[in-house]
């Protein structure tokens, strides 16, 4: 039933505790955007998950088999179940390689001899002329370039593609492209997908489930509708006010909450709910007591927030007039009884 | 209120509170005032034209880029990358390298920048003219304090002694919302968050009082909770001094919350103008409607909506044609645009200016 299953996943460098104790299920077929700022964890996640990084603790589990500490050999039969396409497609394709050899390379690690057929296959799919084989991916651009790493990565046929940041490096018009074709080939192929970004307008256009990533931990999760509807996190409420909507008649008609810019640091995060710090409605128990995730609505709609009681009801800092982050300018503006 | 009413050069109080209340009738009195004419604009730019000398022959970046800043106002330019915003930044107070030959004209309060010697230029740099970069932390000397370096900006142009470049220094902190001013003044770079770091570069550039704020990607390397606050401080800077403010950006989300009025670049030329809410609610070139349409919008899912895609890819010009440079790409292109170069004209209203032959004049569903 799920594609995959991450039971309190850790994963620390040294003193870096950059991800403490994830718990998420992808249902196959489902596209499940992990969402959150840089340095909350959610690329070492995405990491662990196709074990570039072995996990410090948790298990991750891929179509029922347990793979969080397997060895390489002992791996290999599992990785074509699972894929990951990364950022920046310069940086993740091999220049001394053609396209054909990129495309084919997971073909050749499993021991099949004759690749052209599934490549040519595969480089349609993504849109890609069956010619642009025999180039260099130097040659290509930043759009073309990212359809051959998507190419890449599901000509193996996975159950799940991790998508870290597939679409950031891009342009506006070739992001636009470059979802289409995630949305078409996740309709047409019926992977599961992880779609890591801090994008939410994608997340909105792409996931079907979405999960909010602070500070290494998973603070809110649950299907898109009421994510994006009716979230009850405040860190979730603060991310949704804070991206800017690309119409001034509606931008302007709303206030982003600020925060103040100090990020706490992974190697010593707060105790108690680690958005104390920046939470603008946070109180004593905040500090003190770490708060557990619990259901709080349909379609295991969960939260970690002390302040959200069971049937979701909770406060909402997109309501309160003034704002945070300390001396800013509009604070200011706003004692002087000037609303925007 | 009280941190900003210590910096020395405020404008008079009518003006601080004209400001506040465009900001809550969402930029309408602004808007005005951007585009009517009135008086002479603070920044003017006419045929601007940069070339670079490169291995290849040379490369075409901006081709005869007109607009114009008025005073307090916030101008987006926008466009994706190579279209030529960066290079148009850099360009008005002649920061691009010797490899960049720059044709046409920039005037600021009426005098040309286009050719002035290094003596001029450095005498308007930080003082009439100011800039912020993309990335906050290697345009800050790592090894000062940030007090330290806000301070040198001070002494060198305005000859402030070291204990009053030190009380001005806490009081911008304060305009530029960094809390406990007093303490972080004496903190280095590496000790700040992203966010911060950024303030200090703000509070750099507004440490004389420039006329114009050139703002180059402010908050691309940003995450979304801390943009939120950096485009607050650009927006209290408009308010609270008076700053002009050249946006530029590839962020349609931040041109919708900050400019007053938008050019759009397209390969190295500026193919539409207009005010902000215009801009968005009837885009008249092709490029620009495409760009809207391609981002995603709220509500919309993949499973009943479908992102508008650019066909093609964007030129890389040795020199510009006589023709328009989105013809190829272009839906509604005719005969004419693969011959003839369109100028920008105004079209519907007299501040929304188009350089296309075939503009869209059909209401746009964005």
């Amino acid at each position: 039933m799920y594609a995959l299953e991450l039971e309190d996943l850790v994963m620390h460098f040294g003193p870096v505790r950059a991800v403490d104790g994830v718990s998420l299920r992808i249902r196959k077929g489902s596209v499940v955007a992990l969402v959150g700022e840089s340095g909350s964890g959610k690329s070492t996640v995405g990491r662990s998950i196709v074990r570039l990084l072995e996990p410090t603790g948790g298990t991750v589990r891929l179509a029922d088999a347990d793979i969080t500490h397997l060895s390489r050999r002992r791996l290999r039969p599992h990785r074509r179940d699972v894929s990951i396409v990364f950022q920046d497609p310069a940086g993740s394709l091999d220049p001394r390689l053609s396209v054909g050899d990129i495309v084919g390379e997971p073909l050749r690690l499993m021991r099949q001899r004759d690749t052209t057929g599934p490549v040519a296959e595969a480089l349609r799919r993504v849109g890609l002329r069956p010619e642009v084989a025999q180039r260099s991916p130097h040659e290509l651009s930043g759009g073309q370039r990212q359809r051959v790493s998507i190419a890449r990565a599901l000509i193996s046929s996975p159950a799940l593609l991790v998508a870290d940041e597939p679409t950031s490096a891009l342009d506006v018009s070739v992001q636009a492209s470059v979802l289409n074709l995630l949305a078409d080939l996740q309709r047409d192929l019926g992977f599961a997908c992880l779609f890591i970004t801090h994008d939410l307008s994608a997340v909105e256009y792409l996931a079907d489930e979405v999960a909010v990533m602070y500070l290494g931990q998973l603070v809110e999760q649950g299907p898109r509708e009421r994510i994006f509807g009716v979230p009850a996190h405040p860190y979730t409420q603060a991310l949704l006010s804070a991206a800017p909507v690309p119409n001034p008649v509606a931008q302007r008609a709303r206030q982003p909450v600020l925060l103040g810019d100090d990020l706490p640091s992974p190697i010593d995060p707060p105790p108690g709910c680690r958005f104390h710090t920046r939470c603008p409605v946070a109180v004593e128990k905040c500090r003190t007591v770490v708060p557990e995730a619990r259901v709080i609505g349909e379609g295991g709609h969960q939260v970690a927030c002390h302040l959200v009681s069971d049937d979701g009801t909770g406060p909402d800092v997109r309501e309160r007039p003034g704002r945070w982050g300390g001396e800013s300018i509009q604070t200011q503006s706003n004692e002087t009884g000037v609303a925007r | 209120m009280s941190a900003i009413s210590k910096v020395n050069t405020e404008p008079p109080a009518g003006t601080g509170q004209v400001g506040s209340t465009a900001a809550g009738t969402g930029q309408a009195g602004s808007n005005a005032a951007g585009t009517g004419g009135v008086g002479v604009p603070v920044l003017e730019v006419r045929g601007l034209t940069v070339t670079f000398r490169t291995e290849d022959g040379p490369l075409s970046a901006v081709d005869r880029v007109d607009f114009e800043v008025a005073d307090q106002e916030v101008l987006a330019v926008v466009g994706e990358s190579g279209c030529g915003k960066s290079v148009t930044a850099m360009s008005l107070a002649g920061l691009l390298p010797r490899t960049a030959s720059v044709d046409g004209s920039v005037r600021l309060d009426g005098r040309e920048l286009v050719g002035a010697d290094k003596k001029t230029l450095r005498s308007i740099r930080g003082r009439e003219i100011a800039y912020i970069f993309q990335e906050p932390m290697t345009s800050l000397n790592p090894v000062f304090t940030v007090g330290n370096q806000i301070g040198e900006v001070l002494r060198i142009h305005n000859g402030l002694s070291r204990s009053t470049a030190r009380k001005r220094s806490v009081e911008l902190l304060k305009l530029v919302g960094i809390p406990s001013a007093e303490r972080r003044i004496d903190d280095y770079p590496h000790q700040l968050s992203g966010g911060m770091r950024q303030r200090v570069m703000i509070a750099m550039a507004v440490a004389c009082d420039p006329k114009v704020l050139i703002a180059d990607e402010p908050t691309t390397a940003l995450d979304v909770t801390i943009q939120a606050g950096i485009l607050d401080v650009l927006r209290g800077l408009r308010e609270r001094l008076g700053t002009s403010i050249v946006l530029i950006t590839h962020d349609l989300g931040v041109v919708a919350d900050l400019a007053d009025r938008v050019a759009v670049m397209y390969a190295g030329r500026v193919v539409e103008t207009a005010n902000v809410n215009e801009l968005f609610a009837q885009p008249k070139h092709p490029y620009t409607a495409g760009l809207l349409a391609a981002s995603p919008s709220a509500g919309r899912h993949a499973g009943t909506h479908r992102l508008n895609e650019i066909p093609g890819l964007v030129p890389v010009l040795a020199e510009q044609p006589n023709a328009c440079t989105f013809a190829d790409r272009c839906s509604r292109a005719r005969d004419t645009c693969t011959t003839e170069q369109p100028l920008l004209t105004a079209e519907g209203t007299p501040n929304h200016h188009v350089a296309c032959w075939n503009p869209v004049r059909e209401p746009v569903e964005v």
